[in-house]
């Protein structure tokens, strides 16, 4: 008696790569490849259910998806001898089907940069990326985008068609276009991992697998661009990160601040991942805003008490991400960085500077930042008016309930 | 794959007729245009007279023509490209070295293909 297949978990598996396969042996046509890979994962669930689990789960998906796939352009090609004004779009196929690890990593990355494409609309992307190269379902997407299953059912398909009748490539673009949709498909990872890692309560599951998918396709295109500095720069920044994961909340389910997470809990093998993806990182030039942010966690990650922060060598380097994204909220990271290191008074007199900036006017952030420093100064009375003002500024139940303990306001 | 190149440009914006920037921007479509010529990408192209437009409907079995639509004051259709191109992104790198695009903008649009007799 055979155990009970997992199909779902198979499937998820699976998935991504015979999508990616199938698309780009169809020339791009991710509306085609997601119809037919659908009827193949339909057809699995009653061949494996009946005859157990193929050797190759994945190239049989792919055989009979693209079988139906085949099927499905000479019933269109039949149709068009009978409307002989319209031209075929495309003459002829390869028949082959492979499923090799190189050249399914390679399909991959191209409906990746297809899905990243700047003529998507950036909310599109990242939900199509979701979806096609993560694998996720359109229930648990919709849940994580907050929107509703149907209005995200709706743009996919539109996403999808637009890749197909516009022909955007599907392929990694070629050197000139390099940089400029590298830089949009990390952005699409980056903001992958942030949906997973800034909700404080995980009752699904669904938010941990979007980190631990957004640290896959990092992974995938730091391996097949090698070159890109970039590239390792996310994948060290999002390890980093996530290595801190099982201390970020409490028992019950609140956040944990820095200072008093219980480093004991940090992932170890992870940080020497990360250490040694933003190593390749720092070998390699440019290096951009991810490479300078995963240094900063790195320095944190090395510290084995909050005590022993070298907040010195992260004030330089929130300067130099100041250089590279000259924003209020960088401005702010790098004043509190110069408090700790320097002493309270330093990090107060920059954030009076900047509260003169009318971007940050009612930022919570500036507030509790106030309040932090002025506590390490020993001024309880002024420290609590400010994390008042935090208080009332702040859009997060969860951030409002972690400064009324720090600062029992 | 054929792609329909719109061009716009705001009135009032972008060199001025009688002007040397206009007499550099003139210079510079024929040296776009050569160039086009020369990948043999252009299907067919044209400028188009931007407050010329007539309109025709047929209601009931008869055609009706009317002036109009009157150009928008905002952004005016003032040519068109025809390209014969790989795919979107080489359809979008001569629209990038359009001068309209830096004053204006261009609208890209995939063809359905028929095929005419």
């Amino acid at each position: 008696m055979s155990a009970p297949l997992d199909l779902d978990g198979i499937f998820r598996a699976e998935r991504p790569a015979v999508l990616a396969v199938i698309a780009r042996r169809l020339d791009g046509d991710l509306a085609l490849a997601e119809d037919v890979v659908q009827e193949a994962l339909l057809a699995a669930t009653v061949e494996w259910g009946r005859r157990g689990l193929p050797d190759a789960p994945g190239a049989w998906l792919t055989t009979v998806a693209w079988n139906r796939a085949l099927d499905r352009l000479r019933r269109e090609r039949t149709a068009r001898i009978h409307a002989p004004s319209l031209l075929p779009p495309r003459e002829s196929y390869e028949l082959e089907t492979t499923f090799e690890r190189p050249a399914v990593e390679d399909d991959q990355l191209a409906m990746l940069f297809a899905c990243c494409h700047p003529a998507l609309a950036a909310r599109t992307r990242l939900a199509l990326t979701l979806r096609s190269v993560a694998g996720l379902t359109v229930a648990e997407i919709a849940r994580l985008l907050l929107v509703s299953e149907a209005a995200l059912e709706r743009s996919l398909v539109r996403a999808r068609r637009k890749i197909r009748d516009a022909r955007i490539p599907f392929r990694v673009p070629p050197d000139e276009l390099l940089p400029e949709r590298l830089a949009g498909v990390l952005r699409v990872v980056y903001l992958l991992f942030t949906a997973g890692h800034d909700s404080a309560r995980d009752a699904s599951g669904i938010r941990a697998d979007a980190c631990e998918e957004a640290i896959r396709l990092a992974r995938l295109v730091a391996r097949l661009m090698p070159d890109m500095a970039e590239a390792h720069g996310l994948l060290a920044l999002l390890l980093l990160t996530d290595a801190r994961r099982p201390a970020r909340l409490d028992a019950d389910g609140e956040l944990v601040s820095l200072e008093r997470q219980d480093r004991g809990r940090w992932d170890a093998e992870q940080i020497a991942a990360g250490d040694a993806a933003l190593a390749t990182a720092l070998r390699l030039r440019p290096h951009g805003a991810y490479t300078v942010q995963a240094a900063i966690a790195a320095t944190h990650a090395r510290a084995a008490r909050f005590e022993q922060t070298d907040w010195g060598e992260i004030a330089a380097l929130y300067g130099r991400l100041h250089e590279l994204e000259p924003t209020p909220v960088v401005a702010l990271n790098r004043a509190v960085a110069i408090g700790m290191a320097d002493g309270p008074g330093a990090g107060l007199a920059l954030l009076d500077e900047l509260a003169a900036d009318a971007r940050l006017d009612g930022f919570a952030a500036l507030h509790a930042a106030r309040a932090e420093l002025l506590l390490r100064a020993g001024e309880r009375e002024a420290a609590a008016t400010a994390a008042a003002a935090a208080i009332a500024a702040s859009g997060s139940e969860a951030e409002r309930r972690a400064l009324a303990r720090r600062f029992d306001a | 794959m054929h792609y329909l190149l719109l061009l716009h440009f705001p009135p009032g914006r972008g060199p001025q007729e009688g002007t040397p920037e206009f007499d550099a921007e003139m210079a510079r479509w024929g040296e776009l245009n050569r160039e086009l010529r020369d990948a043999g990408v252009v299907v067919g192209a044209s400028g188009l007279h931007v407050d010329a437009t007539t309109t025709v409907r047929t209601r009931d079995g008869e055609p009706v023509v009317t002036d109009g639509p009157y150009a928008e004051t905002t952004e005016l259709l003032f040519s068109f490209y025809v390209l014969d191109v790989e795919d979107l992104d080489a359809a979008t790198a001569w629209a990038a070295k359009m001068p309209a695009a830096e004053y204006g903008s261009i609208e890209v649009r995939p063809m359905v293909h028929y095929e005419f007799r």
